[in-house]
């Protein structure tokens, strides 16, 4: 299941519910009501309000809790039991990565820094997907952790605009089937 | 409460005020124009359909940026200067101060950016002003930087004279707000919306217009003085609170014309209630603690502030669909309304900014952030609220005005084209860069990857359509402003009969 796929998918029918709300209201703004209809509708407006009020609550609750109660960013403060570490520096325009291979299967910690000015250190995956992301700036020291499920070759491009050559500040590296496979 | 009057006498404009008023909305609308042609050329330029070179691009990118944030700041003051000043006293020579600065601001952008050749985009993100590796000088860094102060030092004379207003009226800032009423008492049903409005959009922008004042001096210190390092982090975080809501402010001002005239269009009274007073109480706070969701994919801030980001990003979502959507909806359903242009746009801006933010909010999810960063579901969704719901907004207002000056209501076959135009491209322009984002295409980029020009393609017809039609508006608008009323007296016309 490719992320980004569902999350197009949910954009487009949250979208797509609220643009089916509004005609419907547009239908019938131009509808004339009486004394007893507009009652009826306010009554009603009322009631479909608590139940967007509990319906976004749902997903408020149920969003915090599925996408945070396993921190998706590794902690930065303390040593990664890790064994694949992987230094990646950025400057204006090259990126310095190594080692240049790592195994697929088990995590791979991305050490991401910058010599000069921001960058977005991002991996794109052979189907031209973002696998991962973090931002590389200078003084800091941002540890990304991944594991790659699939060999191949994984491309790295700048995400944050960083002057004249940031498009083709790209690079590359391999990640080989896991040892034993 | 006020009766629904179409033109109400204190909305009239005359002498220095309609001056003021009409320099503010044809600036306004002719840098819409121009930015948007700008924005036209990177789209056709991504696309290969036009020969774009990557600095020429940064530069229009640079340009684009700040000319759209700073132009939406423009209109929407003017919108609520337009309708704030019924309610409080406001000094002209103000809100004439604040065009002068933006105007003084906005020269010293264009020479930084088109003569000394900066291109360090509208974020200024240190320290890649001071890195231009040949594009551009520090000193041209330095002029664009000067440029964002001459316009935050115009806003804050404006925003400063706007609270000295409110308070002599209403006591302070927070019995504007309408804090006495949260939890009991009967609210008083004549306390304008606009004063909430306007009194949330001060304290958020006055403090994030400060927060961008400290970060670009401290800049400013370390393009004279390269010895004095800034802290990358502490740098993006102020730069991130001040831009985050100074273009949200333009949301929260630009709602002031729906709010107001929603319902003379509609007919039906659209009152203050508690849940109204709850939700711009709510958004005060949050869109002054919410722009953590810009530094999620920064490790290096605590686990809290990223958290902070996400949370309070779902939390946004409720105001605006509970109150601000919903109370629109609810205001013309069945109400026998008879679309013109300004009741088309007004409807129009709610939707772009209520199904705008849906993706922003994915976006703001740290575990969906880590895909989306960076990647044109950012411009996707911020061109959504901003082009399908913040400019409807100051054109409702513009078509609203212009239909007292002529001589029948803003609604003729023109108009009746040139909106499904406007609205039809807009959809297709962002709908584009959401479907870019989805396939990891990345913004801010000069040169793009075939097999990204896909999206850049269907973008570029999308932003063709809009300035097609937006090139329609501003004729219309100018035109529209620069006669004199058509009518006798100011209050003609009842409520929902302009169609």
């Amino acid at each position: 299941m490719i992320t980004q796929n569902v999350v197009w998918t949910i954009a487009l029918a949250g979208m797509g519910l609220i643009a089916l709300g509004f005609m419907h209201v547009i239908r019938q703004a131009g509808k004339p009501a009486d004394e007893t209809a507009v009652r009826k509708a306010a009554h009603t407006s009322n009631v479909l309000r608590r139940w967007l009020f509990g319906a976004l609550l749902v997903i408020f609750v149920g969003g915090v809790y599925a996408t945070l109660h396993r921190f998706p960013i590794a902690p930065q403060h303390a040593p990664l039991d890790i064994q694949q570490v992987v230094d990646v520096t950025g400057q204006q325009w090259s990126w310095q990565i190594t080692p240049s291979t790592v195994h697929a299967g088990s995590p791979v910690e991305f050490r991401v820094t910058s010599k000069d000015v921001n960058h977005g250190f991002a991996i794109y995956a052979p189907d031209g997907r973002i696998a991962a992301q973090t931002q590389a700036m200078p003084g800091f020291t941002n540890k990304l952790v991944h594991t790659f499920t699939q060999p191949g070759t994984y491309r790295v491009m700048c995400l944050e605009y960083c002057g004249l050559g940031h498009a083709p500040m790209t690079s590359e590296f391999t990640v080989v089937a896991a040892s034993g496979d | 409460m006020a009766a629904l009057t179409m033109y109400p006498e204190n909305e009239r404009l005359a002498g220095d005020s309609r001056v003021a008023f009409n320099l503010y909305v044809i600036s306004a609308i002719a840098l819409f124009v121009l930015m948007m042609l700008l924005g036209l050329t990177m789209r056709m330029g991504q696309a290969t359909w036009l020969s774009v070179p990557p600095d020429l691009f940064y530069r229009l990118l640079s340009m684009h940026g700040a000319g759209m944030v700073g132009t939406a700041a423009l209109a929407t003051t003017a919108v609520m200067w337009f309708f704030l000043r019924k309610y409080v006293h406001l000094h002209l020579w103000a809100f004439v101060t604040n065009y002068v600065m933006f105007m003084l601001g906005a020269l010293c952008i264009i020479f930084a950016i088109f003569i000394d050749g900066y291109g360090a985009l509208w974020t200024f993100l240190y320290p890649l002003p001071v890195h231009g590796m040949g594009l551009w000088s520090a000193n041209a860094a330095a002029l664009f930087m000067l440029g964002y102060l001459l316009l935050g030092v115009g806003m804050l004379v404006f925003y400063l004279d706007a609270a000295a207003a409110i308070i002599k009226v209403h006591g302070n800032l927070g019995r504007a707000l309408g804090l006495q009423w949260l939890f009991g008492g009967t609210i008083d049903p004549d306390h304008p919306k606009t004063v909430v409005a306007s009194t949330m959009v001060i304290i958020a922008n006055v403090l994030g217009i400060l927060a961008g004042a400290v970060v670009l001096v401290m800049s400013l210190v370390n393009i004279f003085y390269p010895e004095m390092a800034l802290n990358a982090l502490l740098a993006k975080t102020l730069i991130y609170w001040f831009g985050h809501m100074y273009i949200n402010a333009t949301i929260y001002m630009g709602v002031i014309a729906v709010y107001e005239l929603l319902p003379r269009y509609s007919g039906r009274p659209y009152p203050i209630t508690r849940p109204f007073l709850w939700s711009w109480a709510l958004s005060t706070l949050f869109v002054i603690i919410v722009f953590p969701h810009h530094l999620l994919m920064d490790f290096a801030v605590p686990r809290w502030f990223a958290v902070t980001g996400q949370v309070v990003s779902y939390s946004a979502g409720f105001p605006v669909f509970l109150v601000t959507m919903y109370g629109a909806l609810t205001n013309i359903y069945r109400s026998n309304m008879r679309w013109t242009m300004p009741s088309r746009l007004m409807i129009l801006s709610m939707f772009g900014w209520a199904a705008g933010i849906w993706p922003a909010i994915l976006d703001g999810t740290i575990r969906i952030n880590l895909m989306m960063h960076n990647t044109q579901w950012v411009p996707g969704h911020f061109h959504f609220y901003l082009l399908l719901g913040v400019l409807p907004m100051v054109l409702a207002l513009m078509f609203h005005v212009i239909g007292q000056r002529g001589d029948a209501p803003p609604n003729t076959a023109a108009d009746r084209l040139g909106f499904p135009i406007y609205l039809i491209g807009g959809l297709v322009f962002v709908l584009a860069f959401l479907d870019a984002g989805h396939l990891s295409v990345a913004r801010r980029m000069a040169t793009h990857l075939p097999e990204w020009t896909g999206t850049d393609k269907v973008g570029s017809i999308g932003a063709m359509l809009v300035v097609l039609a937006m090139l329609y508006f501003a004729v219309r608008i100018t035109v529209g402003l620069l006669k004199a009323p058509a009518r006798g007296t100011a209050d003609d016309g009842t409520a929902n009969t302009a169609g």
